[in-house]
C-alpha cells in the first residue's frame, strides 16, 4: 500500500493533464499532479530577454526533454534493428511543467468532422475495397456534434483568435468553407494575415480555393478566460515555436490553467517527479495508484489513488500502459492486442518561393498559430475517386518567425551548395526575399506500424525504451505528391521567381535526423470494439477502468491539422463524462 | 546537477568598434575589407581558447573561414569569431552531450536512423581535428592550415562527400559537427562569442533580440528598417 492517498493522481503537467486536474478539483476530488521535469513559470524561464535567445532556445533545446535520461528506440521495419534516438531532431517532447504546451506553436485547429468517422465515410463514398490492404483505418467513436461543446470550452479557456464560417447554421464570416457549424464565435478575433500569408491568400484565390485565417491560441488582443486567467496581445514577435512566450500572448498550461488551479487547496503540483509505472491490485483490472521517483533524491515514491489519469504525452502514455501491464500488448504479426496498435504521425513537406528581389518577406516577423491555409486538399473535402489514396493535407503559409540559425543550418542541399560564398548568397537571398508553404497533411495506420518495448535499450531508471517502428507508406506518399502539385499554380499566381516544391519520394524512409513535427499520434486509440482499440470513446483503458489516458494515443489517425486542439476537446469530453457518470459510479463507461 | 547555461551575469562585450559602424548602411556603402579587419584584430587580442590547443584552435578559424567565407556579402567566420564561439561551447552541457542520449551498446545502423556513434562534441572536435591534419599531410603533405584556400576547400569537400574516414569517426559526421557549429557561431547572439559585432544578422537582415513587431506583421513588402540588437544591448 501507498503513503498517501488521494482521489485522483495525474501523470504529466501538459495540456491534458492541467485541463483534467482542473476539472476534477472543481468536481471536489483531491488531485495531485506529478511531472517529471522541473518547474517552469513566464516571469522566470519565460523572461525576456532570455527567453528569445536562439542558440539556448531553439537549437540547444533548453525546454524539451533531455534524452540523456530517457528516450525512444526506432527502426523503419520489423525486420530491422531499431536504434537509439539519442539527439533530438525529428521530433521535440516536451518536458517540465507546462509540457510540450509551453514550447508549441498554438495552431488551435478543431477537426474535419468526416476525420472522426474515416472508416466509415471512405467505405459509404468509395466502398471498403478502396481501403489499401494493411491499413488499419478506424473511426474515433464519438462524433463533432458530441464534441463541439468542448472545443468551445477549449477555445474560450487558449484565448482562441479566428473567424468563424457558420455559428449556429448562419453564415458569419470569411472563415473557412470547409469548416463545420460552430455553437459560437471564436473568443478572440482573428490575427493579422503577414505579408507572406496575405500574398498566399490572394493567390489561393486567384487559383479558385477557399483561404482562411488559421485558428490561433495567440491573443489578437488582450483576454481573460474562463479561468479568471489574463493574456497580453501577440506582437508578432516570432518566438512561439520552441519558446515559451514572454508577453502571455501565446496559450499554455502554464498561462491559461495552472495559475488558477494552484490557488486550490484541493490540488498540488510535484514537479521532478517521473512516474514509474501504473500500479496494479492482484486481478490486474484496477489501478491502485502510482509509483515515482524523485529525479533529484532518486527516492521511490507510491501514491495510493482511486482514479489514474495518464497525461504523458502520446507515447509515453503508451510507454507507462506497457511497463504497467495496462491491457494487452499489440503483436503485428498474430494482429491481437491493442496497445502500441495504429502508431501514426503526420506527413509534412515544406515548400519555398521566392519573391521579386524588391520584395522583403521578414521572415522573422510572425507568430506560431498565425497564418493562412486553404483545406481545399484536406480530409474528405475533395473527390478521392480517381486518386486512389485515402486522406489529405491543409496547406499552408504558417510564418511562425524563422530564425538565422534554423535558416543557415537548413539552407542548401538538393544540389545547391551548403557553404561557401555560393551559399551565402544564396542563404542571405533566400532569408529576405523567400516565404515557405507547407503541405501537413494525414498519415494513415498500417499492421506493421506500432509501438512495442525494446529488448535492448533502457532508460536511466532500468526500463526499457519504447521502440518507433514507423516509415512512410505509399498511400501517404502519393497523398503528399497530388498535393504539393497544387502549390505550383498558387506559387505562380504569387508571382514567384523561382519555387523549390518539395515532396515525399517512394522508398524514401523516416528520417530522424530533420525535424517534421511533434504531432505524434495513436499507440493507444480509442474506438468502440476493444479488440482494436486500447480505450473505449471516453478514454477509458478497455482493461483497467481506473485508468483514463488523454492524449492524441487516441487518434486511430494521424490526421491532416494540428493535434492539440482535438487533444484539448477530448480531454474536456473525458472529464466531463468522469464528472457526470463516472464519479457517481466507478466502473467501465462501456461495457466490453 | 545544475545546468551550466551562460547567464546574463557574465561580463558583457564590449562595445564593438564603436563610432566605426553605427548602420546598416555604412555597411552596405563601405564594402567589407575595413570589417573584416577590424574584426580580426579585436579576435586575436582578446581569447584564450580553453578547450583547444592553439593549432586546434587555428584550424577552426580557418575551415570556419572556408565553410562561411569573407565576401562580397560581409565578414566571414574567422573574423565573426566561430573559433571563440566553438571553443567555449566545450566547456557547456552541450560540449559534453549532456543532453544526447549516450547509454550503450553502440550499434552502427543506416544514416537516417541518427548519430550512433558513443563520442561527445569534446571527443568529435579532438578525434576530428586530428584526422584531417593526418589526411591533409598524406594528400597535400602540409597541416590544413598552411594550405591553399583550394585545398582546404578541397578536403572540405571530400569530407562532406563521405569518402574519407578521419580514425574512428567518419568524414561527413565531422563535416556536420563543424558546418552546423560554425553557423551557430556566425548567427548566435554575440553572449556566446561569435557574431561579432552583430555582423551575421547585418548581413541576413536579422534584427536580433528586438522581438517586436506589432507594426511589423504587414507593412507590403518592405525591408524591416531598424538594424539588430543583441542582448546585452549592443547595436549595429
Ligand atoms: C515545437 C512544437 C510546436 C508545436 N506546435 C503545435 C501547434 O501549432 N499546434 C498544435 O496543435 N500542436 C502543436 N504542437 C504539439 C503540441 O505541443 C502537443 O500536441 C501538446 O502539447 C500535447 O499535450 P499533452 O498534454 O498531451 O503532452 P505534453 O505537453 O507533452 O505533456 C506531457 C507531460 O508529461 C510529462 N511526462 C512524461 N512522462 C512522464 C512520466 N513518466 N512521469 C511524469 N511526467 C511525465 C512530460 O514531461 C510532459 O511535461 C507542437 C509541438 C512542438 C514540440
Ligand atoms: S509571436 Fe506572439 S504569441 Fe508567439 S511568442 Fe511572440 S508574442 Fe508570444
Amino acid at each position: 500500500m501507498g503513503e498517501k492517498h488521494v482521489d485522483a493522481v495525474i501523470v504529466g503537467a501538459g495540456w491534458a493533464g492541467s485541463i483534467l486536474a482542473k476539472e476534477l478539483t472543481e468536481a471536489g476530488l483531491s488531485v495531485v499532479m506529478l511531472e517529471r521535469g522541473a518547474e517552469r513559470t513566464t516571469q522566470v524561464e519565460g523572461a525576456y530577454p532570455d527567453s528569445i535567445d536562439e542558440l539556448r532556445g531553439a537549437v540547444r533545446k533548453r525546454l524539451f526533454q533531455n534524452l540523456s535520461q530517457s528516450t525512444v528506440t526506432i527502426r523503419n521495419t520489423i525486420d530491422q534493428t531499431a536504434l537509439p534516438y539519442r539527439q533530438l531532431a525529428a521530433f521535440l517532447p516536451g518536458e517540465g511543467v507546462g509540457g510540450a504546451g509551453l514550447h508549441w506553436s498554438g495552431v488551435h485547429f478543431r477537426v474535419a468532422p468526416e476525420d472522426l468517422r474515416l472508416r466509415s465515410s471512405v467505405i459509404e463514398r468509395y466502398g471498403e475495397k478502396f481501403i489499401p490492404e494493411g491499413m488499419n483505418l478506424q473511426d474515433y467513436g464519438v462524433t463533432y456534434e458530441e464534441l463541439e461543446p468542448f472545443f468551445d470550452k477549449a477555445e474560450k479557456v487558449f484565448g482562441t483568435s479566428g473567424e468563424a464560417y457558420k455559428v449556429q447554421g448562419k453564415i458569419v464570416g470569411n472563415g473557412n468553407v470547409f469548416s463545420p457549424d460552430r455553437s459560437s464565435d471564436f473568443p478572440l478575433p482573428v490575427m493579422k494575415d503577414t505579408f507572406s500569408a496575405s500574398v498566399f491568400r490572394d493567390a489561393a484565390k486567384s487559383a479558385g480555393y477557399h483561404p482562411y485565417a488559421l485558428p490561433a491560441a495567440n491573443a489578437s488582443r488582450q483576454y481573460t478566460n474562463t479561468y479568471g486567467c489574463q493574456m497580453g496581445p501577440c506582437n508578432f514577435c516570432g518566438y512561439c515555436s520552441g519558446y515559451d512566450c514572454y508577453l502571455y500572448s501565446k496559450a499554455s498550461p502554464n498561462v491559461n490553467i495552472l495559475p488558477a488551479l494552484r490557488q486550490d487547496p484541493r490540488f498540488s503540483l510535484i514537479p521532478n517527479a517521473h512516474v514509474l509505472r501504473v500500479d496494479l491490485d492482484s486481478t490486474k483490472k484496477k489501478a491502485t495508484g502510482v509509483t515515482y521517483l524523485d529525479t533529484r533524491t532518486r527516492k521511490e515514491t507510491s501514491l495510493s489513488a482511486d482514479l489514474v489519469i495518464l497525461g504523458a504525452f502520446q507515447f509515453n502514455n503508451v510507454h507507462l500502459m506497457l511497463v504497467s501491464g495496462i491491457g494487452k500488448p499489440y503483436d503485428p504479426v498474430s494482429n491481437t492486442g491493442t496497445v502500441g496498435r495504429n502508431f501514426v504521425y503526420q506527413t509534412i513537406t515544406s515548400s519555398r518561393v521566392w519573391l521579386p528581389s524588391s520584395t522583403y518577406t521578414n521572415q522573422f516577423v510572425g507568430a506560431g498559430g498565425a497564418g493562412v491555409a486553404i483545406d481545399d486538399f484536406n480530409s474528405m473535402n475533395f473527390d478521392h475517386g480517381p486518386l486512389g489514396f485515402v486522406g489529405g493535407s491543409p496547406v499552408w503559409v504558417n510564418q511562425a518567425g524563422m530564425k538565422p540559425i534554423a535558416a543557415a543550418t537548413g539552407a542548401g542541399g538538393g544540389g545547391t551548395p551548403r557553404w561557401g560564398s555560393a551559399y551565402k548568397d544564396a542563404l542571405i537571398n533566400t532569408y529576405k526575399h523567400s516565404l515557405g508553404i507547407d503541405a501537413h497533411g494525414s498519415n494513415m495506420a498500417y499492421r506493421d506500424v506500432y509501438l512495442d518495448l525494446d529488448p535492448t535499450w533502457k532508460d536511466a531508471y532500468g526500463q526499457p525504451l519504447l521502440r518507433m517502428t514507423f516509415t512512410w507508406k505509399d498511400n501517404d506518399i502519393r497523398m503528399n505528391q497530388y498535393v504539393v502539385s497544387k502549390i505550383e499554380p498558387i506559387a505562380r499566381a504569387m508571382g514567384a521567381t523561382k519555387m523549390n516544391l518539395v515532396h515525399l519520394n517512394p522508398g524514401q524512409p523516416f528520417d530522424t535526423r530533420k525535424y517534421q513535427t511533434t504531432h505524434l499520434g495513436g499507440g493507444a486509440i480509442m474506438g468502440e470494439n476493444p479488440q482494436t482499440s486500447a480505450l473505449n470513446r471516453y478514454l477509458q483503458s478497455w482493461d483497467v477502468s481506473n485508468v483514463f489516458v488523454i492524449g492524441s494515443n487516441a487518434f486511430p489517425q494521424g490526421m491532416g491539422y494540428n493535434p492539440t486542439g482535438m487533444v484539448a476537446a477530448l480531454a474536456y469530453w473525458t472529464a466531463h463524462h468522469i464528472r457526470t457518470t463516472y464519479l457517481k459510479s466507478p466502473g467501465p463507461l462501456v461495457q466490453a | 546537477m545544475p545546468p551550466m547555461e551562460p547567464t546574463l551575469n557574465r561580463p558583457l562585450r564590449r562595445s564593438f568598434v564603436k563610432g566605426l559602424v553605427g548602420t546598416t548602411s555604412f555597411w552596405m556603402a563601405s564594402g567589407s575589407t575595413q570589417w573584416t579587419e577590424s574584426l580580426a584584430a579585436e579576435a586575436v587580442q582578446s581569447y584564450q581558447p580553453t578547450f583547444f590547443d592553439m593549432k586546434e584552435y587555428q584550424f577552426l578559424e580557418a575551415a570556419s573561414d572556408r565553410l562561411f567565407p569573407s565576401d562580397h556579402n560581409g565578414p566571414g567566420g574567422k573574423a565573426l569569431g566561430v573559433a571563440e564561439f566553438i571553443d567555449r561551447q566545450m566547456q557547456t552541457p552541450y560540449g559534453h552531450g549532456e543532453n544526447w542520449y549516450m547509454s550503450g551498446p553502440f550499434q552502427q545502423g543506416p544514416a537516417n536512423l541518427g548519430y550512433q556513434l558513443p563520442f561527445v562534441p569534446r571527443d568529435l572536435y579532438r578525434k576530428g581535428i586530428a584526422g584531417v591534419e593526418t589526411y591533409a599531410r598524406q594528400q597535400y603533405g602540409k597541416e590544413f592550415t598552411a594550405l591553399a584556400a583550394v585545398q582546404q576547400d578541397e578536403i572540405l569537400t571530400a569530407l562532406e562527400g563521405g569518402s574519407v574516414q578521419l580514425g574512428e569517426i567518419p568524414g561527413r559526421v565531422f563535416f556536420e559537427q563543424l558546418r552546423t557549429n560554425t553557423l551557430e557561431g556566425v548567427f548566435a547572439d554575440p553572449l556566446y562569442g561569435g557574431n561579432r559585432g552583430l555582423a551575421g544578422w547585418v548581413m541576413l537582415g536579422f534584427p536580433g533580440a528586438r522581438a517586436d513587431f506589432m507594426d511589423w506583421a504587414n507593412q507590403e513588402g518592405a525591408p524591416y528598417p531598424i538594424g539588430p540588437v543583441s542582448i546585452s544591448g549592443e547595436t549595429a
